[in-house]
């Protein structure tokens, strides 16, 4: 039986390996298109982007597509693991070798991220709905205003000097282990207990689950990464302010999320790539842009569904089918 | 014969209200228990209290001898009280058997560092619970729809699904509310059926909620009937419907 095949060691990884292959081709065309100039700066930078907003979305979907939780405070868990790598790595700056410096900034970030994760939802996972959409940005905010204040990583007036060791190498690598563990985590028993919560709570319960401990891991799993992707920004940009975490960033990667498709993890990436891509090009027709691009999110969300839409996609996939076998 | 539950005195307020008041109930093992009573006679409250979803205000209960008051609801159904719900909830986005696999899980511990690394164990567990589901979804013949998103089962095997579901937590006692509401005729008789196998199969005991009188009568071996959430009455089927005081709880004066 096909599913039987899936929990089959033996067929699993070969499938991973030639999974591993695709992405390391992916990985090498880009560098040594990059290398040869090809692919200019600007370009290199707008995908280093897409990296960063991948981890952000897929960590995000954990919590809002898995396990059903609308949260809005993405942003402020990204901007404490920003802040806590970035103020690491300036401190150790010339003491180890910098790759060594820039993942212990990753770890660490990820991690501050992770704890507060756990200050955050332990009290507040109890809420739901817009209850705990209200928290979530009020804790965004919070986070804000204490950085605007902290004098120590700059105040208001930015975090300056941060090491920018962030390049392709790193975010491409993390956005695939973000990817990777994600996909893992969905489907164990842990990612069907999160999916179970989304579906019916008190049902969840009934079947012996204990609900309040999978939403904090679900929880503290999109912290993490939200973190992750924090510092990658951080060391990527060697500047940090504290209006770039505002809640308008939490509202960019939900919508992102929402793009994607609630529960999708293909899905988020795809729409991460889109967004990030997006804006971008709209560039040219700078006074419109906004216009266009809440315009374009309107259309998308639209026809997302929509049947003719839906029928083409499918005609198109079964004609690849056709075609590998 | 020990007892599986045993439930001392249980009662509850809702504020001023009284909603359940000095309610007795012993169930022996291997037995199929009947609860029956009028429209908001405390039925479904009864329910909700032994599986934790409201804490009683006095009264005990337990499971082979151990006290449940005031342990969460997912605490009980480790411990082996297991439940169906009045209008069902099902998984409904997910396949029949992630529905049933959700009910394995504390049967198959494998830590989060096994589900992330994809070790050896996780290979092993997931491989033995998708074997478990999908026998336990052959006792209900519901094997061939085991892809299928829950929500597009027909209403009876919806039922069935989350019978099996409840199964699957390895019950010592197995709670069913109104198993048989919606259903036509011919599937209340599949029902029937279906519950004697599952007791006899799985060896454990039912207490079940019910309108359906020729279900309950069909299939009890003793009756609780409730009202305004006392205990009316209890006794085996033929005592229970003929008795003059069940008919006058139903049908008034």
């Amino acid at each position: 039986m096909k599913v039987m095949e899936k929990y089959k060691e033996m067929a699993f990884w070969p499938k991973m390996f030639i999974n591993f292959i695709l992405i390391l081709a992916i990985f090498l065309l880009i560098t040594v298109l990059s290398n040869v100039g090809i692919i200019s700066n600007y370009y290199q930078g707008i995908m280093l982007s897409i990296c960063i907003n991948v981890i952000l979305v897929v960590s995000l979907n954990i919590t809002t597509g898995f396990l059903g939780q609308l949260t809005l405070g993405h942003a402020g868990f990204m901007a404490v693991g920003a802040y806590s790598g970035a103020f690491l790595s300036k401190n150790l700056m010339g003491t180890l070798p910098d790759p060594l410096i820039f993942l212990l900034a990753i770890i660490v970030g990820g991690v501050v991220a992770m704890a507060f994760g756990v200050i955050v939802g332990v009290p507040t996972l109890r809420l739901k709905g817009d209850y705990l959409a209200i928290i979530t940005l009020a804790f965004g905010e919070v986070i804000k205003n204490i950085l605007l204040n902290l004098n120590i990583v700059g105040g208001a007036s930015g975090y300056i000097g941060i090491p920018r060791y962030t390049n392709f190498l790193w975010a491409y690598w993390l956005a695939v282990i973000t990817v990777v563990l994600s996909i893992a985590l969905i489907n164990s028993r842990h990612g069907r207990a999160i999916v179970s919560i989304r579906e019916d709570e008190i049902a969840s319960e009934a079947s012996g689950i204990d609900t309040k401990k999978f939403k904090i891991l679900a929880f503290v799993f999109a912290a993490f990464f939200a973190g992750v992707a924090g510092c990658l920004y951080a060391h990527y940009m060697g500047i940090l302010e504290p209006k770039t975490f505002k809640f308008d960033k939490s509202i960019e990667i939900l919508v992102m999320v929402v793009l994607g498709g609630m529960g999708n993890i293909k899905g988020s990436i795809i729409s991460a790539i889109v967004l990030t891509v997006l804006p971008q090009l709209l560039v040219s027709v700078s006074g419109y842009r906004m216009l266009l691009y809440a315009l374009a999110l309107i259309i998308m969300m639209l026809f997302k569904y929509d049947p003719t839409l839906v029928k083409l996609i499918n005609n198109i996939k079964n004609r690849f089918k056709k075609v590998r076998g | 014969m020990m007892n599986v539950l045993e439930v001392k005195d249980l009662g509850i307020n809702f504020g001023g209200l009284r909603a359940v008041d000095h309610f007795n109930l012993t169930i022996e093992q291997g037995e199929l228990y009947g609860l029956i009573g009028p429209n908001g006679a405390g039925k479904t409250t009864v329910f909700n209290m032994l599986t934790g979803v409201y804490a009683p205000s006095d009264g005990q209960i337990m499971l082979q001898g151990k006290t449940l008051n005031n342990l969460s609801c997912h605490k009980i159904a480790q411990l082996g009280i297991a439940r169906t719900f009045q209008n069902i909830r099902l998984f409904k986005d997910l396949s029949v058997i992630d529905n049933v696999k959700i009910g394995l899980h504390e049967r198959y511990n494998y830590s989060l560092v096994s589900s992330l690394l994809k070790t050896k164990k996780y290979f092993l567990m997931e491989q033995q619970m998708e074997k478990e589901a999908l026998d336990l979804l052959e006792v209900f013949r519901l094997h061939t729809y085991a892809h299928i998103k829950a929500c597009n089962l027909p209403y009876g095997k919806q039922r069935e699904l989350e019978i099996a579901r409840a199964l699957a937590t390895h019950p010592k006692l197995l709670l069913l509310d109104e198993p048989a509401a919606g259903m036509n005729p011919q599937e209340t008789e599949e029902l029937m059926e279906v519950i004697k196998n599952v007791r006899k199969k799985f060896n454990i005991s039912i207490l079940l909620i019910e309108h359906d009188m020729k279900l309950v009568m069909g299939i009890c071996e003793k009756i609780t009937v409730l009202n305004y959430g006392s205990v009316l009455l209890c006794g085996t089927p033929d005592e229970v419907v003929n008795d003059p005081r069940v008919i006058k709880a139903y049908l008034g004066d």
